[in-house]
């Protein structure tokens, strides 16, 4: 395996007193796609949340152990600078409602940048990026509100990407879409994961199959606790997984 | 990818110096908007607070039990003043009560009826809502003249109890409405279908069923509606005469609390008097938010048992 | 039909007529007013009361444009002093405050607006007032236009912050993650993203506590002076505008209408007239912007 972007030790998650996530131990790969995969409830999404700080928001969360980028904690350094180099894509796309422009130069323009031909340019390098540019090119005055869902996410991406981020959190970024919406999404997530390191939450099996290159498999049992099951390079775990629990999920034999 | 990697690196270079100025910013208006909630807990503390312990010192049992004697420094006490005050605020409430509880239910209950097609109807309850939202936001003293005008002149009631309480019915009206409203809509809908299954007819429900489940709703309104009367001056200053005697019918005028403060700072200038008026008020202001708080409170556990 | 059955329609019909008593009610106060105001309307003429400055009603002058700019002076003067506080104090609630501080301030707010305008008034009179005094410029009497205002913008901060944290409680909470998780700061973005996408709420708030201005009247009456003048700077300094003395349209009503008799009358009904006509107009536009900021909730 090569160099891993992320990284967790004995990581666990308390809300109150009910632990959600039990000591898990995981080593992302830089610059490749790892979908998270398990049933509902089990965790994966919250576990996502632990690479930006975004679980900081929520009243009540603990945590143990160790969660670390570029092999420094992410408790030592600033949630907000963090987030700047981790971005994130919800599963509800959520543009502002503010010009598809204001939008993409939204996260430049608060981390500092103020001049309008640079902003330009990234905007237009963020969208392309997001494979947006040509649907949207003639019209960056709209509403981002006024876009299709599909476009819509490709715009969080595109607003995402603006900031330079060096990883980007995923969570079910095409659940709230059509097919065809779903597909544009994930031929982006394949030519982003040259420069980006990607981390993908998915119910679908067949989307982690086709987009990621490693897969971590998240099982919870009747404590409600989600736990790593399994981690590998995406092929290992769908033809030959060693847990038997992986194996089950997999082929469909519960979730 | 060489030349990424360090124009990348600028980037960040540059974002983490900016973040450092972001964050000094963020303290600074993050502790503005600390003393913006400071100084308004401490407006609220400086007037009640002031106006408490000033009041204080002109209240005793005699000034509570004796009435206003007039005079040049507003001798006498406010006795009167307590028992008209009391006497309006219910006159009021027995004029709005019926008709703002009648209004929410017809809005709520009765206006969504198929039976209602009627295009004329539908634009009539379209406009009844409108007009409630008009009442609320109608000043005082324009229910006062309005009051001054059809029941003091027209209707001939004169400076009088009556025609205070009609008028203080229109200022209260829409909170009432409003109140009850919101109280009926939070009564869950398989209640009605409920009751209306088992063949009872709508009214029967209502009575049966919806209203008793809205009932601390419908008492916030009213125990709202009671500061708003007992604060309320302007309406009754152009309607209810100010005679600082006990009215001993509805076609009696008199003095409330407020107003006799008002005669008190304005006319005679005796600012102790008016401060112990005051006191009295703002207590009886404080007793009536904490009421409200208590049955609000009340109201939501109910919802939740009931859910 | 049984019995039931008619009971239940006559008490259809009872309930009806309550709900349109809102109607006749907004109906007969137009009506009432404008009926008593016909007099002064017909006999001055409409420019003499609208555009003449002079309020003499023992010459039978009965202009009410002075009384006009004062209302508008005094509301202008309050905004300024109320609505930064006002709508600090509903950011800070909505989005900064942890909940043991809102369950402080909330109520807090609360109270303020249960205060009789009265007690307003009397803490004008006796603590403002002679503070104001103590600027020493010629003709400075403590009453007038920034005493009012001063109490005026404490009446109106209630409406204000209650209104704007509820619209910016209204802004959905994935607004605010997606700017976080964009590297923002908290403040960032609130001033970027919250306070913007919120901002017909709080522009309707802000309006109504501009209606709620005008139409105060007790607190007015005892802190402002109730001179009948345009209010005007008391010396070369501008600023001094604000220590001038006025009167408001409401003042003009509850100070004369208990002995007036005759066009005296009917002038003040017709200053009544002006007033409602104003209010209307800045209610129904608060009402306009918070339905289009429905709508676009909605549309969300």
């Amino acid at each position: 395996m090569n160099n891993s972007k992320l990284e967790t030790i004995n990581y666990s998650l308390y809300y109150g007193n009910y632990r959600a996530l039990k000591e898990i131990n995981i080593k992302i790969p830089e610059n490749k796609v790892t979908a998270l995969i398990g049933p509902s409830g089990c965790g994966k999404s919250t576990f996502l949340r632990s690479f930006n700080r975004m679980n900081d928001l929520i009243a009540g969360v603990r945590t143990e152990g160790k969660v670390l980028i570029d092999g420094e904690d992410i408790l030592k350094t600033d949630p907000v600078a963090l987030r700047q180099n981790v971005g994130m894509v919800f599963q509800k796309p959520n543009p502002f409602p503010k010009s598809i422009f204001d939008n993409v130069a939204y996260g430049p323009r608060v981390t500092g940048l103020k001049d309008r031909q640079k902003l330009e340019e990234i905007v237009e390098q963020s969208l392309r990026s997001a494979a947006l540019w040509d649907e949207v090119k003639d019209n960056l005055g709209k509403s981002g509100l006024d876009l299709s869902g599909g476009q819509q996410q490709r715009l969080c991406i595109a607003r995402a990407l603006a900031v330079e981020p060096t990883v980007i959190l995923m969570d079910e970024p095409a659940a709230s879409l059509d097919p065809i919406a779903t597909l544009k999404i994930e031929d982006l997530i394949h030519e982003l994961s040259v420069n980006y390191t990607i981390v993908i939450v998915t119910h679908n099996m067949q989307q982690a199959g086709r987009v990621s290159d490693y897969t971590a498999f998240f099982y919870t049992d009747e404590t409600r606790t989600g736990q790593l099951v399994e981690f590998d390079e995406t092929k290992t775990i769908f033809t030959n997984p060693h847990d038997r629990r992986t194996e089950d999920y997999i082929t469909g034999r519960f979730g | 990818m060489e030349n990424r990697t360090s124009e990348i690196a600028l980037i960040h270079k540059a974002q983490a110096q900016n973040l450092k100025k972001e964050k000094t910013r963020q303290d600074f208006w993050v502790a503005v908007m600390w003393l913006f909630g400071l100084i308004t807990v401490s407006i609220l503390v400086l007037v009640v607070g002031y106006v408490l312990l000033e009041g204080v010192k002109a209240i005793n049992w005699e000034f509570l039990t004796t009435s206003p004697k007039g005079g040049l420094s507003g001798e006498g006490g406010i006795s009167t003043t307590i028992g008209t005050t009391f006497y309006l605020v219910g006159l009021t409430l027995l004029v709005a009560t019926p008709l703002g509880v009648g209004a929410a239910i017809f809005l709520i209950e009765y206006a969504g009826e198929q039976s209602l097609s009627s295009k004329f109807l539908r634009s009539l309850i379209g406009v009844a809502n409108f007009a409630v939202e008009t009442l609320a936001g109608i000043p005082s003293i324009i229910f006062g003249l309005f009051g001054y005008a059809l029941f003091v002149s027209t209707l001939k009631f004169g400076f009088s109890l009556l025609s205070a309480a009609l008028a203080g019915a229109c200022l209260v009206l829409p909170t009432i409405i409003r109140t009850t409203e919101e109280a009926l809509l939070t009564v869950p809908d398989d209640y009605r279908r409920g009751s209306l299954a088992l063949g009872a007819t709508k009214w029967q429900t209502l009575y049966k069923v919806v209203l008793p489940a809205s009932i601390p709703g419908i008492i916030t309104g009213i125990i709202l509606s009671v500061g708003r009367v007992i604060s309320e001056t302007a309406i009754f200053y152009v309607t209810l005469g100010g005679s600082y005697r006990m009215p001993t019918s509805v076609l009696d005028g008199g003095r409330t609390l407020a107003l006799h403060l008002y005669y008190l700072a304005m006319d005679t200038r005796a600012f102790d008097k008016a401060m112990g008026t005051g006191a009295v008020l703002v207590v009886m202001i404080i007793l009536i938010n904490l009421l409200i708080d208590l049955v609000s409170r009340k109201l939501t556990t109910g919802v939740r048992k009931v859910q | 039909m049984s019995a039931r059955m008619i009971a239940d329609k006559t008490v259809k019909y009872i309930l009806f007529a309550s709900a349109i008593i809102s109607i006749i009610i907004v109906l007969a106060i137009g009506f009432f007013i404008f009926r008593e105001s016909i007099e002064a309307w017909t006999e001055l003429g409409v420019g003499e009361i609208l555009f003449r400055t002079v309020w003499r009603p023992g010459q039978d002058q009965y202009g009410i444009l002075a009384m006009i700019v004062g209302s508008v002076s005094v509301t202008f003067g309050a905004i300024l002093l109320g609505v930064p506080l006002a709508l600090g104090c509903a950011i800070f609630l909505a989005d900064i405050a942890p909940s043991a501080v809102q369950s402080v301030v909330r109520p807090a707010v609360q109270l303020l607006a249960g205060i009789p305008s009265v007690v307003y008034g009397l803490f004008g009179m006796v603590i403002l007032v002679p503070l104001v005094r103590k600027i020493n410029v010629p003709g400075n009497s403590g009453y007038g236009l920034l005493a009012a205002s001063i109490v005026l913008a404490v009446m109106i901060l209630p409406t204000i912050a209650s209104v704007a944290e509820d619209a910016i409680r209204a802004v959905p909470e994935n607004y605010r993650h997606g700017s976080l998780a964009l590297g923002a700061t908290k403040w960032q973005t609130i001033t970027k993203v919250v306070l913007p996408a919120g901002k017909s709420g709080i522009i309707a708030g802000v309006i109504l506590g501009v209606g709620r201005a005008l139409g105060e009247t007790m607190a007015m009456i005892m802190v402002i002076g109730n001179s009948v003048i345009v209010p005007k700077p008391l010396s070369g300094n501008p600023l001094t505008f604000f220590l001038s003395q006025a009167r408001t349209l409401t003042g003009n009503i509850a100070v004369e209408i208990n002995y007036a008799t005759g066009v005296h009358e009917s002038a003040l009904f017709a200053t009544g007239v002006v007033l409602f006509g104003l209010i209307m107009i800045v209610n129904a536009s608060a009402r306009s912007i918070i339905r289009g900021q429905k709508f676009i909730e909605k549309a969300n």
